[in-house]
């Protein structure tokens, strides 16, 4: 009250403190609102992740699940072993082809033993049921154990994607009539056959550990291949990305002259990093594949591209890490005598070391998922089919990745395929989750704050 | 930079020793052929002691260019092609020193028509109804006009009233040269467009190529990417048309209905017959010099065209492929290894 008498321009206060004027009722009220703001916005977040989640396991989950047959099979010696000397180079000449029939009368063995009525009388009405996979399976183990033909064995075979697809509900009886791969008979028989426990759900082990397979074929195709494929890449980025980054941060952060080339330098870095990863790929296809001449579509020209898409990620992080650690401790050390290289390897380095990481294995997360490179070196198709016999092979003979995989899944006209696609995207999806959680881990553990 | 080049550098001294030699076979191109090509593939690795080859996809065009390139372990074997390779391309393969080439046909494929299964009655087109709807310019009352149509009701009362829009494969599919050819130059001839641009003083290949034209006020779309992609955008439009190959709409007949060409319904039945007018023969090319270097190379184009595979009773036939009727003349080529020119 006596300011107001010293001062008359200033006006009059009204009202008590406790109740707000109509500025600062304004003022409250504009950060409410801006508050809520920023509830909505991380709701509409929250939900577009929720839908985005169910979508995803919606869609995939059917992938981790798939259809078998189990019926004894006649491995019958005139048809497998025509000479009957057991000799497997004799027998490897009756191919697949010849493997089908047998197996397609086991099936109808199993109906009649199991007292079904159906119209489909024939052997060769089977042929619906089973996927073209049978047929190798009988044979590989046959050509294993030569020792079963004339006997009978019980296999537990995949049944084909449209009766899958009618379990899981993908295939609708009222669609059938227009596929000419199944009909309605063959949706009762699997009915039936369902009872009898000759069809049968179960988890899908080569969904993970599988190798790709053919459009004809989606219930047998698997991630397994195409993940060794992105496993060699990431060893080879990492053994490659990890060095150079660090080696080249350091210089760049503890030694290098402050001048116009260092300058330059760092603005490439920076730049080479929101550089499009497609870019690294014409890059691998001109300087690996055509110039090097290292072999297409193998998982080392994958490494190296995603190397150089990697390293300025590393080298920003690295640098960054480097940064917090506090100029008092290499002030300290240099103060007691060490040289500079041994202030930076024993003081600074051990201190950043799980921001160096931390910026690692997300970089690594990243190149993971990474597929618009893979296109142009020749690894997105019908690759991933051979498990790599060794080390090598494993760098060098020809792989895809699992983003690449996912793609060329969600590319293909069965639609088996696509839940395979969803199904990749789940698989993927747990790597990138637990890199990151991995990062995270490490970063709590270790890292160190002044 | 520096760095990049650095880490390239030391990435090709490491292994540019250590490349070994190639012990699969290698394929790209077409993606149309990619099914039955990975299908051939995948029964080859079961039945034989030679790994399972390798099946890019990518075009015909982008897999011809890449079979062009040269001879050598690091280019590509086979070339699979959803058209027969061209003049120009067989020159370009002679620059590269690729000049001993197989051509073999596998069989053929038929192109089809649809639309979304609950979508209008899109049942029955004939060439020259596509050509009207898609041409840049179209025969109205006797003149040749920029095309006035903007729904398919205007030009055919037969075809529901409903916008016009369509889906058709991009330039570097092999299966937009059949479109061109099988149905758009097919209803120009028809409608008498050609006739009108001849007339109008143009010389007969510039008529020709004039003929092949597509509108483009955004009523017709290149699709670029694979059946997939065409798929995707016939279930956002309800009134679209799309093309697809007879195989990728035999697996997905729950969402797609198909529409007849010229009163004859596309099946393998009617395109080996020859009644189904647009069909056009799937080939696969091999480089002979490459014969003999990679293990398993003509294992893999005999065990192509084999009865058991490529027949009417094989796997491919069931997959969607029409089998050729002159299957033992192919599998005689690819026997005696018979270049382009040679036999011919």
């Amino acid at each position: 009250m006596t300011d107001a008498s010293i001062n008359p321009a200033v006006p009059k206060r009204h009202g008590s403190l406790m109740s707000a004027d109509a500025r600062t009722a304004k003022r409250n009220a504009a950060e409410k609102r801006f508050q809520m703001y920023g509830m909505a916005a991380i709701g509409a977040g929250l939900f577009f992740l929720v839908v985005l989640i169910g979508a995803i396991l919606s869609s995939g989950i059917g992938a981790f699940q798939q259809t078998f047959i189990t019926v004894p099979v006649y491995l019958d010696e005139a048809k497998l072993d025509k000479k009957g000397n057991r000799d497997p180079a004799e027998m490897a000449k009756v191919s697949t082809f010849g493997y089908n029939p047998l197996i397609q009368k086991a099936v109808l063995a199993a109906v009649e033993e199991a007292g079904i009525e159906t119209p489909l009388k024939k052997s060769k009405n089977m042929k619906a049921l089973l996927s073209a996979s049978a047929a190798a399976q009988v044979r590989d183990v046959v050509l294993a154990n030569p020792d079963m033909v004339g006997q009978t064995v019980e296999f537990r075979m995949l049944a084909s994607s449209r009766v899958d697809g009618y379990l899981k509900g993908r295939v609708q009886r009222e669609d059938v009539a227009r596929d000419k791969n199944i009909d309605a008979e063959h949706l009762d028989l699997t009915d039936a056959l369902r009872e009898a426990g000759i069809v049968s759900k179960g988890f899908n082990a080569g969904f993970i550990f599988g190798a790709d397979a053919s459009e004809s074929r989606p219930e047998q195709a698997g991630l397994g291949v195409s993940m060794l494929g992105s496993f060699f890449m990431m060893i080879v980025v990492l053994v490659l990305s990890l060095p150079i980054g660090v080696a080249a941060s350091i210089y760049l952060e503890e030694f290098a002259p402050q001048n116009r080339w260092t300058d330059l330098i760092e603005v490439n870095i920076a730049n080479l990093a929101a550089v499009p990863s497609i870019v690294f790929g014409i890059l691998g296809l001109a300087v690996f594949i055509q110039f090097a001449h290292l072999p297409q579509s193998a998982p080392l020209v994958g490494g190296l591209v995603l190397t150089l898409m990697t390293l300025p990620t590393i080298i920003i992080s690295t640098r960054a890490s480097l940064k917090a650690v506090p100029p008092s401790i290499r002030d300290a050390a240099l103060g007691i005598g060490a040289s500079k290289m041994q202030a930076t390897f024993h003081h600074v380095l051990p201190l950043a070391m799980p921001g160096i990481l931390t910026g690692t294995i997300i970089g690594l997360a990243q190149a993971l998922g990474e597929t618009a490179p893979l296109l142009l070196i020749g690894m997105v198709g019908y690759i991933a089919t051979n498990v790599p016999d060794g080390i090598a092979a494993g760098f060098l003979s020809p792989n895809s990745a699992m983003p690449a995989q996912i793609y060329e899944w969600a590319k293909r006209a069965d639609p088996a395929y696509y839940e395979r696609a969803w199904g990749g995207i789940i698989i993927l999806l747990v790597f990138l989750l637990t890199m990151n959680l991995i990062a995270i881990i490490l970063r709590r553990r270790f890292e160190r704050r002044w | 930079m520096n760095i990049k080049l650095t880490a390239s550098a030391l990435a090709i001294a490491a292994v540019a020793t250590s490349a070994a030699a190639r012990d699969n076979v290698q394929v790209a191109g077409s993606s149309t052929v990619l099914p039955y090509a990975s299908i051939v593939a995948e029964a080859f690795g079961e039945n034989f002691d030679f790994p399972t080859p390798v099946v890019e996809s990518g075009g015909s065009s982008a897999g011809l260019k890449r079979f062009c390139q040269g001879v050598g372990e690091e280019h590509t074997d086979v070339a699979n092609a959803s058209r027969a390779i061209r003049e120009k391309e067989i020159k370009a393969c002679a620059e590269n020193g690729v000049t001993d080439i197989i051509e073999v046909r596998i069989g053929y494929d038929g192109i089809v028509f649809a639309s979304q299964f609950d979508g209008p009655s899109y049942t029955a087109f004939t060439q020259s109804d596509i050509f009207n709807a898609l041409a840049p310019k179209v025969m109205v009352d006797g003149q040749l006009v920029d095309n006035p149509y903007t729904k398919w009701s205007d030009f055919n009362a037969d075809l529901p009233a409903e916008e016009i829009l369509a889906f058709i494969p991009g330039t570097k599919h092999g299966t937009r040269e059949v479109f061109e050819e099988k149905v758009i130059a097919a209803g120009c001839e028809a409608t008498g467009a050609m006739e009108a641009m001849i007339a109008s003083g143009m010389s007969e290949d510039d008529a020709e190529d004039a003929c092949l034209e597509v509108r483009s006020d955004g009523r017709s779309v290149d699709i670029d990417g694979d059946y997939t992609e065409t798929l995707a955008s016939i279930d956002a439009n309800a009134n679209a048309i799309g093309v697809f190959g007879l195989a990728f709409y035999e697996n997905n007949t729950d969402k797609l209905k198909v529409a007849t060409m010229a009163g004859v319904e596309p099946t393998t039945e009617s395109i080996a017959a020859g009644d189904y007018p647009v069909s056009r023969p799937l080939y696969f090319y091999i480089k002979k010099a490459h014969i003999g270097v990679i293990p398993g190379l003509k294992e893999y184009a005999e065990f192509f065209v084999a009865d058991e595979i490529a027949g009417p009773d094989g796997p491919l036939a069931e997959y969607g492929l029409v089998s050729d009727p002159e299957l033992e003349k192919v599998q005689a080529i690819v026997g005696d290894e018979v270049t382009m020119g040679e036999g011919m």
